[in-house]
């Protein structure tokens, strides 16, 4: 797909005089014009779309509200409340970002998922897989701070638990937590550099999401049959096709997305986070936002040692792991089928992932006692097997399903395909005929 | 690096060499002060030191004071409480070693090591942060009496010492002293 010549075509004078000197408008034309996408993509191909949407949003929401928030132990939190009784239309704007944070990662485990079931990131689309990790953990890193600024309990339990983390580390450890922290303790200055922080990183996830766009521009679209398009048949142009069908899919999340902020405003939250922070009292049951849940689940099943690695270090360990493993996925599955769709195992051992995932973000929610521990550490060994054991093993001995010759043939039937007969399991190899 | 296949390093070479060096402590220098502006401040190092009376904590009560931002815990424990601390055997501990500021740093983890030595072994003096993660531990409560703390499940003896859960050390003591017989200092 990449490489094909332009086939922007200016019509007027002013169009021709500024494509001789900076061709933006070709760029657009030919990145969501002309741009040819796979005829067959489904809905959860419109997420990409949607998280865009959703950094915008939260970008502009974000910006409004820090004219109103003071990044201030003594201020913080009555200014948050400033922002919902006395800011016009404060409440909303909050609401908007709080919630839109939640959709946010709604959408990108959607889109996380889908990459996985649908092989996304098998050659030669490894980098493209990379970038979408780094976003990721940028906005793993992003949603953390923005929960500190309201400076309630949660707020500050949940900063003193994560920076934590640090002082596993064996010798220097102590040193990075003070390093970020500002202090031997969550306090002012710490308040201060998140919200720096904050502001900058969506930015930056900004700066990544270009990278991402430009190495999926450059591959094409995957597809739910997971062959590379092979002619003019099995593409559609990304206008008005793939526009209107985003579009649509859009709205839809819009949709849930206004449910949550106007009927469940604080149903994604937790209510100690209405509580100002105390340094001098935890609450009784500190949890993360829900979309680190599972992660934070991982942390805690680690309570044995393991030869010179306290339970401490293993947990950690084992959390950082648990994101880690998902840059090297491009390496760890062997199958040359792309698509789970004719992967019989695969398929059913992905569902099994996707139900432990939420499994282990239940268990995060419950207190660490008793059955839900050993639970937990189940959880965690199914999480790590998938990525370790079962994808590299299954590429070896599953035995796929016939793939179809094209993409059109998939969609219309045997009789129309116009593909080219290909080798079963020897479309994961980059077309050059493309 | 040479344009031409000699084996003598030539004049440009050693320019090539020397700019690149001088670049990279250039940028070094450069990006110290950004990393060091995050460091604890000269306001946050001064060293606090707080005064707390304690004569009015009888047996069996505690208080906690604020120090460096985070809680210390001070307790008059009952003698019960010293009792069954002094019973355990150094074996049983996960942590061996006394954490205690006053002491040497292998000081082994007895209860008059952990209190505030002979004499006054009923008093305990510790930082209020959980050694797993920092949150502050719950006084009287977990599986030996002592205090446990509510988010990972570590659970600690009456003299502070971690028993149970993935907590790696014993709740850390403090510099502290008595300057009379009813005030600490700690710090």
């Amino acid at each position: 797909m990449s490489g094909g010549h332009s086939t922007y075509n200016p019509t007027t004078g002013l169009g021709r005089w500024i494509d001789q000197r900076m061709p933006l408008p070709r760029l657009v034309y030919d990145s969501f014009v002309a741009y040819p996408v796979p005829r067959n993509l489904n809905y959860a191909y419109t997420f990409g779309g949607i998280l865009s949407l959703m950094l915008v949003a939260q970008i502009l929401t974000g910006v409004v509200l820090a004219m109103h928030y003071a990044a201030n132990t003594e201020i913080a939190f009555n200014s948050v409340e400033k922002i919902m009784r006395d800011v016009n239309s404060g409440w909303l704007l909050r609401y908007l970002h709080a919630n839109g944070a939640s959709m946010f990662f709604i959408a990108v485990y959607i889109h996380i998922f889908r990459g996985l079931y649908y092989g996304s990131y098998k050659a030669p689309r490894e980098l493209l897989w990379i970038l979408g990790c780094i976003i990721y953990l940028l906005m793993m890193a992003t949603g953390f701070m923005g929960y500190v600024l309201p400076w309630g309990q949660m707020s500050f339990w949940g900063a003193t638990v994560i920076t934590g983390f640090f002082t596993a580390i064996p010798l220097v450890g102590d040193w990075i937590q003070q390093l970020l922290l500002g202090g031997f303790a969550v306090d002012n200055p710490t308040l201060n550099r998140f919200f720096s922080l904050h502001y900058l990183l969506p930015f930056m996830i900004a700066g990544v999401v270009v990278l991402h766009v430009w190495a999926l521009h450059v591959t094409g679209q995957t597809n739910p049959t997971g062959i590379e398009p092979k002619s003019k048949t099995d593409t559609v142009a990304f206008t008005p096709y793939a526009t209107i069908k985003d579009a649509f899919a859009m709205v839809l999340f819009l949709l849930f997305f206004a449910y949550f902020v106007f009927y469940l405003p604080n149903y994604l939250g937790h209510p100690d986070n209405y509580i100002e922070a105390n340094p001098l009292k935890t609450p009784s049951h500190i949890v993360p936002e829900w979309y680190y849940l599972p992660f934070y689940a991982i942390l805690r099943a680690i309570t044995f040692n393991v030869g010179p690695i306290d339970s401490k270090l293993g947990g950690v360990l084992a959390m950082f792991g648990s994101i880690a493993v998902l840059f090297f996925v491009p390496w760890l599955d062997t199958s040359k089928v792309r698509s789970a769709a004719y992967r019989p195992w695969y398929k059913l051992f992905f569902w099994l992932f996707v139900a432990n995932a939420i499994f282990l973000g239940w268990l995060g929610s419950r207190p660490a006692e008793g059955a839900y521990v050993a639970m937990a550490q189940i959880a965690t060994l199914y999480y790590f097997a998938f990525f370790l054991v079962i994808m590299p093993l299954l590429g070896l001995i599953e035995t796929p399903r016939k793939l179809p010759n094209s993409i059109t043939e998939a969609v219309l039937g045997k009789a129309k395909g116009s593909g080219t007969a290909v080798p079963e399991g020897a479309t994961a190899s980059p077309d050059k005929n493309v | 690096m040479s344009a031409h296949d000699t084996t003598e390093p030539t004049r440009r070479d050693f320019l090539y060499v020397a700019t690149g060096a001088a670049a990279a402590v250039g940028a070094g220098a450069v990006a110290w002060p950004f990393i060091d502006q995050m460091r604890p401040d000269a306001s946050t190092l001064a060293l606090a030191t707080i005064e707390v009376d304690v004569s009015s904590i009888e047996p069996g009560m505690s208080v906690t004071a604020k120090w460096r931002g985070k809680p210390v815990f001070i307790r008059n424990r009952t003698p019960a409480e010293v009792e069954a601390a002094k019973e355990v055997p150094l074996s049983e501990l996960k942590d061996p070693v006394a954490r205690n500021a006053n002491l040497a740093s292998d000081a082994p983890a007895t209860d008059v090591d952990r209190s505030a030595g002979e004499g006054k072994e009923n008093w305990i003096v510790m930082i209020g942060s959980c050694t797993h993660l920092g949150c502050v531990p719950l006084g009287q409560s977990g599986d030996f009496g002592g205090w446990f703390c509510p988010c990972h499940g570590s659970h600690y003896d009456t003299a502070g010492r971690i028993r149970k859960g993935p907590a790696p050390e014993n709740l850390a003591v403090p510099t502290f002293e008595f300057i009379s017989d009813t005030v600490i200092r700690i710090g």
